[in-house]
C-alpha cells in the first residue's frame, strides 16, 4: 500500500513538473509580451519594465527561477495585476471556484444519480424515456445557453434570483450559476449511473432476490446501488476537477470573482506567473480527484481491491 | 435520496422570497450608485496605470489640480487648485493650491506633493507607462529617459507650500484640460513613502486600508473580479456637496451579463449596451437608454509597407468603398459617420476627406492597376477575437461589392493582434483611438515617425512639419489650423481609413441625476447624485 501511495505521489510530482515546463515554455513562444497595450508604452519604458520583472533574463534563467519560485511557494507578483503577487490573487479567486464546485457537485450528484436510479429502476417506461430524454438536453446544451436562459428568467424576470454576482455568505447568488454548471454534470451522471444499475441489475443474484419476492425499490437501493455506482462514481474525480477548472463560461454569465476568469486574462496579457499558478493547481486537483476516484472505486468494488 | 433535493428545494423557494427589494432599490436607500465598470482596474496607482476603466475609480479617489465640469467640456472648475494663471505665450502657468485642504488622513495636501507625484511619474526607475502625458513639461522627457538626472532641471518649481509653477517645452493653451488627466493627479508623499521608496513598483500604499486619498471618495473595499467600493471621504474640501455615500464598482465584463443585471435591478449604469440591443432597448426603455458623442475614432490600419497597400490611391479607393453611414446605422449603432479621423472637439473641426464614393473608388482603383479589382492582392484585415466580428465582415462586404476584392479576416487574440501591429506583420487591422484629453495632438501626434502607435510604416516630414509648427505656435486659432492642415494631408494620404466617430451606448436609471453628455465621459462623481423620493 505504502509503496503504491509513493509510486503514485512520484508520478504525481514528474507529471506536474512536465506540466509546468511545457506550459512555461509554451507561454513564451506566444507572440507578444507582458506589456502589450492599445496605446504602445515607450520602448524606454518597456525595457525598464522587463528588467523589474525579469524578463530581461535569458529563457532557461527565467525558467529556473519560476521553477525555483513556484517549488518555494513563492510566485512572484503578476504583470497584468501590475505587481500583485500570485498567491494573493489565487488566495482570493480559488476558494470561489471551489465553493462554485462543490455546490455545483452537489447539485449534479443530487439530480444525477436518482435520476439514474429511477430510469434503470423502471426501465423503458415514460420515467425512463423521460428523464434520459431531459439527460442528453442537458448533455446538449452548454451552459453559455442555459446560463444566460436561467439568469434571464430567474434573475431578470422573475426577480427570484440574482442574475449576476457572487457573495460567499449568501447563498441565493450561488443557485443559478451552480444549477447551470451542475446540469450537464448530472446528464452525464444520470446515464453512467442508468448503465451501472441496468448492468447490475442483470446479475443472478437480482434474479434471485426477485424471486424471493423482495421489492423492486429495495433492490435498487439496497442491493444494487454499491456496483450500479461504480460507472458514475469513476467519472466523478475527473469530473470534479473539470467543474472548477472549467467554469469560465460560468464565471463570465455570472460576473463570478474565481480564478478561470484570471486565468483567461493571464493568457491574453502573457502573464506568465498567473498562468503558471491556475495551471499547476488544476493539474494538482486532476491527480488528486482521480486518486480519490480510484480509492472510491476500490471500495466499492471489492474484486479490484483483490486483484489490486 | 430525495431529501436532499427536497431541502434545496424548500431552502431556494425561502431564498427567492428574500429577493424583494432589488440591490438598486437598496443602494437607493443607502445612497450608492452601482456603476457596471467593465472591468477590474488593474491597479489603483495612477502612475503604473493606463486604461479608462482605472479612471473611472482612480477619478473618485483623488483630484488633480482642475476638476471635471459635469456639464460642459470646457469647463474647468477649480479642482486641488483654486485659481491658476499663465503668461503671454502659454508656456509657464502658475497654480494657487487650495490653503487648508487635506488629504483623507488629515495630513495636509500642498504643492511639495504634487512635485513629489510629477517626479515619481517622470522617475526612469519607476517605469510609469503613462509618464509621456507630462512631456508638455520643460526636461520632463529628457529626465524620463534619463538623459539628465537631476529634477531641479525639470520645469517644476514650488515657491511656496500652496504654489505650483510649471514651465513647459512649448506652449500649451489647453493644460488645465490636460491636468485633469490621472497621470497629473497627486499622491499622498507621506504615504508612498512609509511603503517604499519613491520609485518601488510593488508597494501596498494602494491597498484598502492603506490608500489615502484627496478625491470626494476614499477606497473602502477592492475584491478582486468581484467589486470595488469607495465610500465618502469627509475631510475633501467640497464634501459639503458631494451627493452620493458611496460607489460600488462592479466589473462586469460581458455586455449582455451587464444588461441583464441593469434590467434585473442590480446596477444603476452601465458600461456598454451590445450594439444589437440597441434598437430593442431605445424601443422598450428610451429614457434610460443613453447615446452620448465620445472622444474616439475606430478605423483600419493600413500597412503600407506592403506592395499594393504601398499605393495611396489604392489606400484612398479602399476608403471611399465604404459606406460609413450605413455602417453605423445597421451595426455600430450610435456612433457617427467618420469624415476625417478626428472627431470634432471644441473649436476644432477637420476638414472632410473621405466619404462614401464607389464611382471614384473603383477609378482611383483601376488606376493603381487593379480594373475591376482585378489582379488585386489578397489581404487579409486582422481583427482581435474578441471583437467586432460583424464590423469587419461588413466592411470585407463592402469591399468586395463595391470594388470586387476579396479581404480575408484573421481573428487573434489580443496579445498576437497587438503584436502583430508592432511588428508591422499584417496587412490591414481594425483598430481604435480614444483622446486622453480635448485636443487634435491626442489623435494627430500618434502617426509620427517612430511613434509606437503608427504602426502603418507611413510617415510624412511635412506631416511633421506641421505638427511642429502648431506645437510652437502660441496663438490657439493658428495652431489648430495648423493642425487643421496636417489632418487634412494625413487623410489624403489614408495610412489609415477611419471609418466611425463613436459613441457611448449604455443604460442609466432615471433616479442618477447630476449626470450629462461629455466627450470624455469624465463625469465628476461628486455631483452625482441618487434622486429617489
Amino acid at each position: 500500500m505504502f509503496k503504491n501511495l509513493l509510486n503514485r505521489f512520484l508520478q504525481a510530482v514528474l507529471v506536474l513538473f512536465v506540466l509546468f515546463t511545457a506550459t512555461f515554455f509554451l507561454v513564451k513562444a506566444l507572440p507578444g509580451g507582458p506589456f502589450q497595450s492599445e496605446k504602445a508604452i515607450p520602448q524606454h519604458i518597456r525595457a525598464r519594465m522587463e528588467e523589474q520583472y525579469g524578463l530581461k533574463k535569458s529563457l532557461p534563467e527565467q525558467y529556473v527561477i519560476m521553477l525555483k519560485n513556484f517549488i518555494t511557494g513563492n510566485p512572484g507578483v503578476s504583470t497584468r495585476l501590475e505587481g500583485r503577487e500570485v498567491t494573493e490573487v489565487v488566495a482570493q479567486a480559488f476558494p470561489v471556484s471551489l465553493q462554485l464546485g462543490l455546490v455545483a457537485m452537489f447539485v449534479a450528484v443530487t439530480i444525477g444519480i436518482p435520476a439514474g436510479c429511477l430510469a434503470a429502476a423502471k426501465k423503458n417506461s415514460l420515467i425512463d424515456t423521460g428523464s434520459m430524454t431531459v439527460a442528453m438536453i442537458g448533455i446538449c446544451l452548454p451552459s453559455f445557453v442555459t446560463g444566460p436562459l436561467l439568469a434571464e428568467y430567474f434573475g431578470r424576470n422573475l426577480h427570484w434570483f440574482p442574475a449576476m454576482g457572487w457573495s460567499t455568505v449568501n447563498p441565493s447568488t450561488w443557485i443559478l450559476p451552480a444549477i447551470t454548471l451542475g446540469l450537464a454534470y448530472a446528464a452525464y451522471i444520470s446515464r453512467l449511473t442508468r448503465a451501472g444499475m441496468l448492468d447490475t441489475l442483470s446479475q443472478d443474484f437480482v434474479r434471485t432476490a426477485r424471486a424471493k419476492g423482495v421489492p423492486g425499490l429495495q433492490i435498487v437501493f439496497r442491493h444494487c446501488l454499491r456496483g450500479g455506482l461504480i460507472p458514475a462514481v469513476a467519472y466523478l474525480g475527473p469530473a470534479f476537477a473539470g467543474i472548477i477548472s472549467g467554469s469560465v463560461v460560468i464565471e463570465t454569465v455570472f460576473q463570478i470573482p474565481g480564478l478561470g476568469r484570471h486565468f483567461i486574462k493571464a493568457i491574453e496579457s502573457r502573464d506568465a506567473g498567473m498562468i503558471m499558478a491556475p495551471v499547476l493547481l488544476f493539474g494538482s486537483l486532476v491527480i488528486a480527484a482521480n486518486f480519490v476516484t480510484d480509492l472510491l472505486t476500490l471500495w466499492l468494488n471489492p474484486r479490484l481491491r483483490k486483484s489490486s | 435520496m430525495f431529501r436532499p433535493i427536497a431541502v434545496l428545494t424548500l431552502s431556494s423557494l425561502l431564498l427567492a422570497s428574500c429577493q424583494r427589494e432589488t440591490q438598486v432599490e437598496r443602494a437607493n436607500r443607502e445612497k450608492i450608485l452601482l456603476v457596471g465598470n467593465g472591468d477590474d482596474p488593474k491597479a489603483l496607482d495612477p502612475h503604473l496605470v493606463t486604461g479608462v476603466i482605472e479612471h473611472n475609480v482612480i477619478r473618485a479617489v483623488l483630484e488633480g489640480l482642475v476638476a471635471d465640469d459635469p456639464e460642459k467640456d470646457t469647463g474647468y472648475p477649480p479642482g486641488a487648485a483654486t485659481s491658476w494663471e499663465h503668461n503671454a505665450d502659454f508656456t509657464e502657468w502658475t497654480f494657487h493650491l487650495r490653503p487648508g485642504a487635506t488629504w483623507s488622513d488629515g495630513a495636509p495636501l500642498t504643492a511639495h506633493d504634487f512635485e513629489f507625484s510629477y517626479h515619481r511619474n517622470l522617475h526612469p526607475d519607476l517605469a510609469a507607462p503613462y509618464a509621456e502625458m507630462l512631456y508638455f513639461i520643460k526636461n520632463a522627457e529628457a529626465f524620463n529617459k534619463g538623459e539628465i538626472k537631476d529634477f531641479k532641471e525639470v520645469g517644476v518649481a514650488v515657491p511656496d507650500d500652496y504654489t505650483l509653477k510649471l514651465t513647459l517645452r512649448e506652449p500649451v493653451s489647453y493644460l488645465p484640460g490636460v491636468t485633469r488627466h490621472y497621470s497629473w493627479f497627486p499622491v499622498p508623499k507621506h504615504v508612498v513613502l512609509q511603503f517604499g521608496k519613491m520609485t518601488d513598483r510593488f508597494t501596498k500604499w494602494t491597498e484598502p486600508g492603506n490608500m489615502v486619498s484627496n478625491g470626494p471618495f476614499v477606497l473602502k473595499e477592492w475584491k478582486l473580479n468581484n467589486r470595488l467600493e469607495v465610500t465618502r471621504n469627509p475631510r475633501y474640501w467640497d464634501a459639503a456637496n458631494v451627493k452620493l455615500n458611496g460607489i460600488r464598482f462592479i466589473p462586469i465584463e460581458n455586455f449582455y451579463s451587464e444588461t441583464r443585471a441593469y434590467l434585473a435591478g442590480q446596477i444603476h449604469t452601465g458600461y456598454q449596451v451590445p450594439p444589437d440591443l440597441v434598437d430593442k432597448l431605445k424601443a422598450e426603455r428610451p429614457a434610460e437608454l443613453h447615446q452620448e458623442p465620445y472622444v474616439g475614432s475606430q478605423f483600419v490600419r493600413l500597412n503600407t509597407t506592403k506592395p499594393g497597400l504601398d499605393n495611396p490611391k489604392v489606400r484612398m479607393a479602399l476608403s471611399l468603398a465604404l459606406d460609413r453611414k450605413a455602417l453605423c446605422d445597421a451595426i455600430l449603432k450610435g456612433y457617427q459617420p467618420a469624415d476625417s479621423l478626428t472627431p470634432q472637439m471644441g473649436d476644432y473641426k477637420p476638414d472632410p476627406v473621405v466619404g462614401f464614393d464607389p464611382e471614384r473608388a473603383r477609378k482611383l482603383l483601376a488606376e493603381a492597376g487593379f480594373p475591376e479589382g482585378r489582379g488585386f492582392p489578397r489581404y487579409s484585415l486582422l481583427i482581435r477575437s474578441s471583437g467586432a466580428r460583424t464590423t469587419a465582415e461588413a466592411l470585407q462586404a463592402m469591399w468586395k461589392q463595391h470594388l470586387g476584392v476579396l479581404i480575408d479576416i484573421q481573428a487573434k487574440d489580443f496579445g498576437s493582434y497587438i503584436s502583430a501591429q508592432q511588428s508591422l506583420n499584417f496587412d490591414m487591422a481594425a483598430a481604435g483611438w480614444v483622446g486622453d484629453y480635448l485636443d487634435p495632438s491626442t489623435f494627430l501626434l500618434m502617426w509620427t515617425e517612430g511613434n509606437g502607435n503608427n504602426n502603418t510604416g507611413w510617415s510624412s516630414k511635412t506631416f511633421e512639419g506641421l505638427l511642429n509648427d502648431a506645437a510652437h505656435q502660441a496663438d490657439p486659432a493658428q495652431r489648430l489650423d495648423k493642425f487643421k492642415q496636417a489632418e487634412l494631408l494625413l487623410m489624403n494620404e489614408q495610412p489609415i481609413i477611419p471609418f466611425a466617430w463613436q459613441a457611448r451606448n449604455y443604460l442609466q436609471r432615471p433616479e442618477v441625476g447630476g449626470w450629462h453628455p461629455l466627450l470624455l465621459d469624465n463625469h465628476p462623481w461628486k455631483a452625482v447624485s441618487i434622486d429617489t423620493p
